[in-house]
């Protein structure tokens, strides 16, 4: 089992999770944060003081799935979230040693 | 204050009341007109409205949110501790007369001998107000203006040294200002006496009643007696207290990480709201100051409509044009540096000077804000100089200017004559840089002492800990907003 983690731009989240659907994956946590890559930040400007905004808002999507599964969430992902400018953001995979379902007390594969 | 008067009283009235025997010139009791009246308790609210909620979201939505209850608590906590202390003894250190022209007596401290009968003069001849209600509009004037200077301290001054610094100051700065340029013994005292002199009929009857006239004539606060206009407050209010914000922010010192972390302003929305409560109830404050629902109110309020929207204009297109942004915030800052402006001329200049005034200020503000304030780095957190004390210098002397009635000014009214006095540039230019230094130095030089003062008994500021944690939490222990 692996988690598929993506930060992508806030904008994109309805258009990647109609992706996911698309291919089966049925749940997933998004969590608000800030931060910055290539894009840098921008400047804010308030009665003429200069801030440079260094982090930016993005969401951060993260899906549990089965080893088997990686690709297809990664290009459903990589499809559904770029716009081809920069700052679209990144997608990072790890490894996922156990899941438990909390109603059910299913485990692994059939609690994802 | 417009010095207008109206036709009865006017020369030919002095020259009818000559005709007549001298006790019947004091025969017309002065009477409280039931529609300025209303207008009055009307205004009054509307300058409320200014202070709570209107400058407190006004400054709130410019901190950062940890910080956004300290503001609205020294806003609210100012307008109820000055109320209190005005009806206590502000109201009669400000417009009794005293035995010098700096400040007034305690002849009416507790409201003594006020009754729902006692009337306040306005400024027509015959026509009064309800002092009760006079008492409540100065209130709210009391109670805004250091209201005003806890912007520039904001985000690192502590409650306590608030909580004692503002009863200090309008004691020992505002009543003082207010005294000397609003006090005076009104029209009806004036004109009595003149009329007195005009009917007087052997020389000896003329000296005694030019004596009195003479006295009711010296009977005024000391920048009042130096011919200083003030309409609503640019001198009393604006620079008194820009400039005790001023003093304020360099002697508490500059918050934690300014100019290093981003200090953001937290909600320009709840400033957008904020602001336009404010220009709302300025036309409380600028149309009230008229006393009398009359066409000078009109005037003011007409004034107070189109230098506000001119200075909006003004500093936006300016930052525009330099910054390469229209911002809201500078629309915002540039109406309210415009109502500062217009405050001290709204019943003295035309509508066509009040758009020329708007369109100077809201550029020279912007100067002040963004340029002469990183040039000397003090931390002046919500421009209260900037836009408060720079805007009602522009304002008080513009307004010597602006007042000629060649340039279509309303003129300034000699209630011994009843006519429009004649205008002369520079001896009113004078007298309003005058008025303008005498508040600078009162109020900066007092304020300083007062800060002195209250950080040996309190201490000003809270420790680097608290003001990192926020002054809502360790200050008030209560959150903005709890999501």
């Amino acid at each position: 089992m692996k988690i598929v983690m993506a930060v992508i731009k806030p904008f994109k989240l309805d258009e990647v999770r109609d992706a996911l659907t698309a291919i089966g994956v049925h749940g997933m946590t998004v969590t608000e944060v800030k931060g910055y890559g290539r894009q840098k930040g921008h400047t804010e400007i308030y009665r003429g003081t200069e801030y440079a905004v260094s982090f930016l808002p993005k969401l951060k999507v993260e899906v549990a799935v089965p080893s088997n599964q990686v690709d297809k969430v990664i290009d459903a992902i990589t499809g559904a979230a770029k716009t081809g400018q920069i700052g679209d953001g990144k997608i990072f995979v790890l490894g996922l040693e156990s899941a438990v379902r909390i109603r059910t007390g299913e485990t692994d594969a059939s609690a994802l | 204050m417009s010095f207008r008067i109206p036709h009865k009283a006017g020369f030919a009235a002095v020259l009818l009341a000559a005709t007549l025997v001298a006790t019947s010139a004091f025969a017309d009791e002065p009477v409280v007109n039931k529609g300025d009246n209303a207008w009055m308790l009307t205004s009054t609210v509307l300058v409320l409205l200014m202070t709570i909620p209107g400058l407190a979201l006004f400054y709130g939505g410019l901190v950062r949110t940890k910080n956004m209850l300290s503001v609205l608590t020294h806003v609210f906590y100012t307008v109820c501790i000055v109320t209190v202390i005005w009806a206590i003894y502000g109201y009669s250190l400000a417009f009794t007369g005293g035995s010098t022209p700096f400040i007034g007596g305690l002849s009416k401290a507790f409201l003594a001998g006020v009754t729902t009968d006692s009337k306040a003069a306005t400024f027509s001849v015959g026509a009064n107000i309800s002092e009760l209600v006079y008492i409540c509009f100065q209130m709210t004037f009391a109670a805004i203006t250091p209201a005003l200077i806890v912007g520039a301290f904001a985000e690192r001054m502590k409650f306590a040294a608030v909580a004692l610094f503002i009863p200090l100051w309008v004691t020992f700065i505002y009543f003082p200002i207010a005294h000397m340029v609003w006090y005076w013994a009104g029209p009806d005292a004036i004109d009595a006496a003149a009329k007195a002199v005009a009917a007087a009929t052997d020389e000896a009857a003329k000296k005694t009643a030019q004596e009195a006239l003479d006295a009711a004539l010296a009977d005024g606060g000391q920048i009042f007696l130096w011919g200083a206009i003030d309409f609503a407050g640019g001198t009393v209010v604006h620079i008194n207290a820009g400039i005790a914000g001023l003093v304020g922010a360099i002697m508490v010192g500059k918050r934690t990480g300014y100019g290093k972390d981003i200090i953001a302003p937290h909600s320009l929305t709840l400033t957008m709201v904020g602001a336009s409560l404010l220009w709302v109830g300025w036309f409380g404050f600028n149309a009230g100051s008229n006393l009398e629902a009359t066409g000078g109110a009109a005037l003011a309020m007409t004034n107070s409509f189109v230098a506000t929207a001119a200075a909006a204009l003004s500093w936006m297109f300016a930052e525009w044009i330099v910054k390469g942004k229209p911002s809201l915030l500078g629309l915002c800052s540039g109406a309210v540096a415009g109502l500062v402006a217009v405050t001290p001329a709204a019943g003295f200049s035309g509508p066509m000077g009040a758009i020329v005034l708007g369109l100077v200020v809201g550029v020279v503000c912007l100067f002040f804000c963004s340029v002469v304030k990183h040039a000397f780095g003090y931390d002046d957190t919500l421009d209260v100089f900037g836009v408060h004390c720079i805007g009602g210098i522009v304002g008080a002397i513009g307004t010597g200017i602006l007042v000629n009635p060649a340039l279509g000014g309303a003129g300034i009214m000699d209630y011994t004559t009843g006519k429009i006095a004649d205008y002369d540039f520079v001896t009113q230019v004078v007298a309003q840089c005058k008025a303008v230094a005498t508040t600078l130095v009162w109020s900066g030089v007092g304020s300083a002492i007062l800060y002195f003062i209250v950080n040996m008994l309190v201490g000003l500021r809270a420790s680097p800990d608290k003001e990192r944690e926020g002054l809502d939490i360790t200050d008030h222990g209560e959150r903005a907003y709890n999501m």
